[in-house]
């Protein structure tokens, strides 16, 4: 018999903990769902869309009737739960039906306050909270001409905005004298204010309601100081209550909302409970974003799987009224201890206040453009430190030296706008997805539309159309798990590796209790990649997580054959080895012979059986594999330096060659390139590259971080040294610690980003013992990896399997 | 009508890995899972026709070395959004022997 599974309350929070349930838990429990609306489930937040007519109530649901068919889910909609016995375990509802369980979930959401003045009950005063209320909008706006939205929040403004939409006159009363004052300030609030009453929105500011009149239906409201308004219809929207009531009736222990712990139990250990009816360490949430969070953790423990635990959310607001950017984030107020930056530009409607403390995010409020919102919030909420981004900061995220992406304003950006160009997906395409098949991650969306799933470069843009789709309901990833098989972090999974000498890739996995039983190709590169790294004594190589490039040790092309390019050090090569390669290209009537971007020459379409006989005709002339292949060191480009050129201030052939002795077949988190130019003029291009030389009349500036590729970023100066034994030990200490700090497929250049550059400058340039351990570190791990794989397998016979037919069936 | 062929031992194929079977028209990739079971699918992804025989397996799915579309070994059937299927034949393993049905 499985367990029974009751949840009370159909909303988002509930519904998302059930989806993610079934995802790890299929067959544990038989579900049965109580909700008091006669729906499926819908996505609220987008109830504001529906009454200022950009969506349809279709467009918003989120689980149909069927889906609850489909998923064995017994639906009792529009069943309103009455009692529950926590003695016999079973709970009753209004027209008496019975459910009994094993775990119940309360997810009961919360309800619109309704201020108590004289006449809150008149026909024609509602709330905006479901439906029903948008139909009884909807409906006024044909039959009446005035409408009173009483609170100026975002509820309240939406409604507002929503109404006027239909042609309506609409004034909105609001207490304070601040709109939205728990996300705005009184300069961002009162441009709001301004760009509401531009678009014809009428205000009543700092009005207390005395009373609602009217002979049955409402014709008007007096406030506290005397003076009265004429209206036809009231929305109340000055806040919500936890709906409380059903768990407090049973005993359990409420404060505002049901207190549950950090996995979201109630003080009953087989109830739990979601949503905006919980209280959290004394907080209550009424945005989607902290509700998904919760509905992850309190599936993982339904599961029984035990991990996870929910500590609280930051959150980020979006007002979603056509043609007004606000957003607002965080801690925006300040106190003694938090210093602010502000830029105010009142002729333009651009505002921007950014709070700091300990050098560290920790607010933000934008009004006028907002599309830096998404990233001031991924700072907050990682707690990055800024003091390297501190004289950017308010400029934003496109000022950064990052060029490719990020200027571009994704309200104004029209839907047929190429956002992710690997896959050729537009930001119509992605608008579309994430409302009709109601999505909320980035992971959803490069699952439905395969935008930034491939390079990824887009991601951030991805991101922002999200935020922008959804607006509060975006849900920011806190700390991005590795894969979805499994809810560590890249850095915890690292961590368990070192502490826990972890050397296998199933060690990795039944120490992490990973969800699925042998991966899938993300987390088996990375970890592959991970164990090795931290352990290069002791650590096997799987490879069967690796690509087949670095199985086959050949780039495979669009047609299933591959390409062949030989190591030539530093750039040079011989008239020897090119009548080698001419050879091999005529011998294997290989057609396409091109020149590579890092000073190599590569041999184009070749079958894969035949890889190894021109390996092997490669090694007998010297050359080995250049690695062009894999997350490897790829290439040392060099000019002829001052060997040849009259401006040369050093010998920078002769250092690439050294370098790419010293780096070649080591293995990385990406590809990484490097180069070495003679002068300043930097003909190497040696700014662009993942470690740079660049040599002067003193001695060698080292570069680092830069990158050549989708998006263009030039390095940051490292340091200047005087002797190319230095240049030597810089470069192995500060590979090095990239091999052991980045990201699986993180370049240098986000890497540097991420952690700041003065980090890399501590560990590598000021610390002299740490440069020393991270040299160290790099040479023993290159003399076990310095083998030509190319050698091994042609000359060698290694892994033959690979490069041979099982089987010719003659037909 | 079957039409059964040995082609070759378990041990041929890695677990977790591929190998191709050349026929006159086509190519077929034999698949070994992780628990050693053992699936035959034509080696062109729905997809671009990338080699399906070179792609990463996992669980009884493989992903295509071109442009990362996940294909069920079971099925021949693209998983997720992604929609499409490649030919799937019935394969066996009898003492350590592998034959599959080339109909």
């Amino acid at each position: 018999m499985k367990e029974k599974l009751v949840m009370i309350g159909n909303g988002m929070a509930g519904m998302r903990t059930i989806e993610e349930l079934l995802k790890i838990a299929p067959d544990m429990y038989d579900i049965t769902v109580f909700g008091d609306e006669p729906y499926g489930n819908y996505n609220r937040i987008l109830l504001s869309p529906v009454l200022a007519g950009d969506k349809t109530i279709d467009d918003i649901m989120l689980n149909t009737i069927e889906w609850y068919e489909e998923n064995n889910i017994k639906l009792h909609a529009g069943k309103k739960v009455t009692e529950i016995n926590r003695i016999a375990r079973k709970v009753t509802a209004e027209d008496g039906t019975v459910e009994e369980y094993d775990r119940l979930l309360i997810a009961t959401g919360s309800r619109p306050f309704i201020i108590p003045v004289p006449g809150h009950d008149k026909e024609g005063v509602i709330s905006f909270r479901d439906i029903k209320d948008v139909d009884t909008m909807l409906e006024a706006t044909k039959n009446f001409k005035h409408a009173t939205v009483i609170g100026g929040g975002l509820l309240g403004l939406e409604a507002a905005n929503g109404m006027m939409q239909h042609g309506m006159n609409v004034t909105v009363v609001h207490l304070g004298d601040t709109l939205m004052e728990r996300q705005m300030d009184k300069v961002s609030g009162k441009m709001l204010k301004k760009s509401l009453q531009d678009k014809g929105m009428d205000f009543r500011m700092e009005a207390q309601t005395a009373e609602i009149t009217g002979n049955g239906r409402v014709s008007g409201i007096k406030f506290a100081d005397g003076t009265s308004l004429e209206t036809d219809l009231v929305v109340m929207a000055v806040g919500i209550r936890p709906n409380i009531e059903l768990a407090q009736q049973a005993g359990l222990h409420c404060e505002r909302g049901i207190v549950v712990n950090d996995t979201m139990q109630t003080y009953d250990p087989v109830i739990y409970s979601v949503g905006e009816c919980v209280q959290h360490r004394g907080e209550t949430y009424g945005l989607v974003a902290p509700l998904f969070e919760m509905a992850k953790v309190c599936a993982n423990h339904l599961a029984k799987m035990g991990i996870g635990l929910y500590e609280g959310s930051v959150t980020s607001t979006k007002l979603k009224v056509t043609g007004i950017d606000l957003f607002s984030a965080g801690d925006f107020t300040g106190n003694e201890d938090t210093e602010e930056m502000v830029m105010q530009d009142a002729s333009s409607g651009l505002y921007k206040k950014l709070v700091l403390q300990n050098n560290k995010l920790i607010g933000a409020v934008l009004y006028g453009d907002t599309k830096e919102g998404a990233w001031y919030f991924q700072l907050m909420r990682t707690s990055q430190d800024i003091s390297d981004l501190r004289d950017k900061l308010l400029f934003g995220e496109s000022h950064l030296g990052d060029s490719g992406h990020g200027g571009d304003h994704i309200g104004q950006m029209s839907d047929d706008t190429e956002i992710c160009g690997c896959n050729g997906v537009c930001k119509g395409d992605i608008v579309k997805a994430i409302t009709t098949e109601g999505l909320f991650t980035l992971d959803e969306v490069r699952a439905h539309t395969k935008a930034s799933a491939s390079c990824g470069s887009c991601t951030g843009l991805v991101e922002q159309i999200l935020e922008f789709t959804l607006g509060s309901d975006y849900e920011a990833p806190e700390a991005k798990p590795l894969c979805k098989c499994t809810d560590h972090s890249h850095e915890e999974v690292r961590e368990a590796i070192r502490e826990r000498k972890l050397t296998s890739i199933n060690d990795v996995r039944r120490s992490l209790n990973w969800k699925t039983e042998d991966g899938c190709p993300a987390c088996r590169m990375a970890l592959n990649y991970y164990v090795q790294s931290a352990w290069h004594n002791e650590a096997q190589d799987d490879p069967q997580s690796r690509f087949i490039n670095e199985r086959a040790h050949a780039n495979i092309q669009k047609d299933g054959r591959y390409s062949v390019i030989p190591r030539m050090w530093g750039g040079m090569t011989t008239p020897n080895e090119l009548r080698v390669i001419a050879n091999v290209a005529e011998k294997y009537e290989i057609k396409d012979v091109h020149l590579t971007g890092g000073q190599r020459i590569g041999l184009y379409g070749v079958e894969k059986e035949v890889l190894p006989k021109i390996w092997a005709d490669l090694n007998e002339a010297g050359m080995v594999s250049g690695h062009a292949y894999g997350k490897a060191m790829r290439t040392v480009k060099t000019c002829v330096g001052k060997q040849w050129c009259r401006f040369g201030t050093q010998n920078s052939t002769a250092l690439g060659i050294k370098l790419e002795e010293l780096t070649w077949a080591s293995w990385m988190p990406h590809k990484f390139k490097l180069a070495v130019s003679g002068c300043p003029r930097n003909c190497a291009e040696a700014t662009i590259k993942d470690f740079g030389v660049v040599c002067v009349d003193s001695g060698y500036e080292l570069h680092i971080g830069g990158n050549g590729g989708i998006k263009v970023r030039a390095t940051d100066l490292l340091c200047n040294v005087t002797t190319e034994e230095d240049v030597l030990e810089y470069c192995g200490a500060f590979i090095q610690f990239y091999r052991e700090d980045a990201h699986y497929l993180e370049r240098t250049a986000p890497w540097v980003e991420r952690i700041g550059f003065s980090r890399i400058e501590d560990t590598v340039v000021k610390n002299e013992e740490k440069r020393k351990h991270y040299y160290k570190r790099f040479l023993e791990a290159q003399k076990i990896a310095q083998v030509d794989p190319w050698k091994e397998r042609a000359v060698d016979g290694k892994d033959k399997y690979e490069f041979e037919t099982i089987k010719v069936v003659q037909a | 009508m079957s039409n059964w062929v040995e082609v070759g031992q378990l041990d041929d194929i890695p677990k977790q890995g591929s190998r191709v079977v050349e026929t006159s028209d086509y190519n077929i990739a034999v698949f070994r899972t992780v628990n050693d079971e053992v699936f035959a699918i034509k080696d062109e992804c729905p997809h671009k026709q990338g080699p399906l025989s070179q792609g990463i397996v996992h669980d009884k799915k493989v992903t295509c070395p071109l442009h990362n579309w996940t294909i069920s070994l079971e099925s021949g059937e693209a998983l997720g959004p992604d929609e499409g299927c490649t030919n799937v034949f019935v394969a066996k393993v009898e003492n350590g022997v592998i034959s599959i049905d080339l109909g």
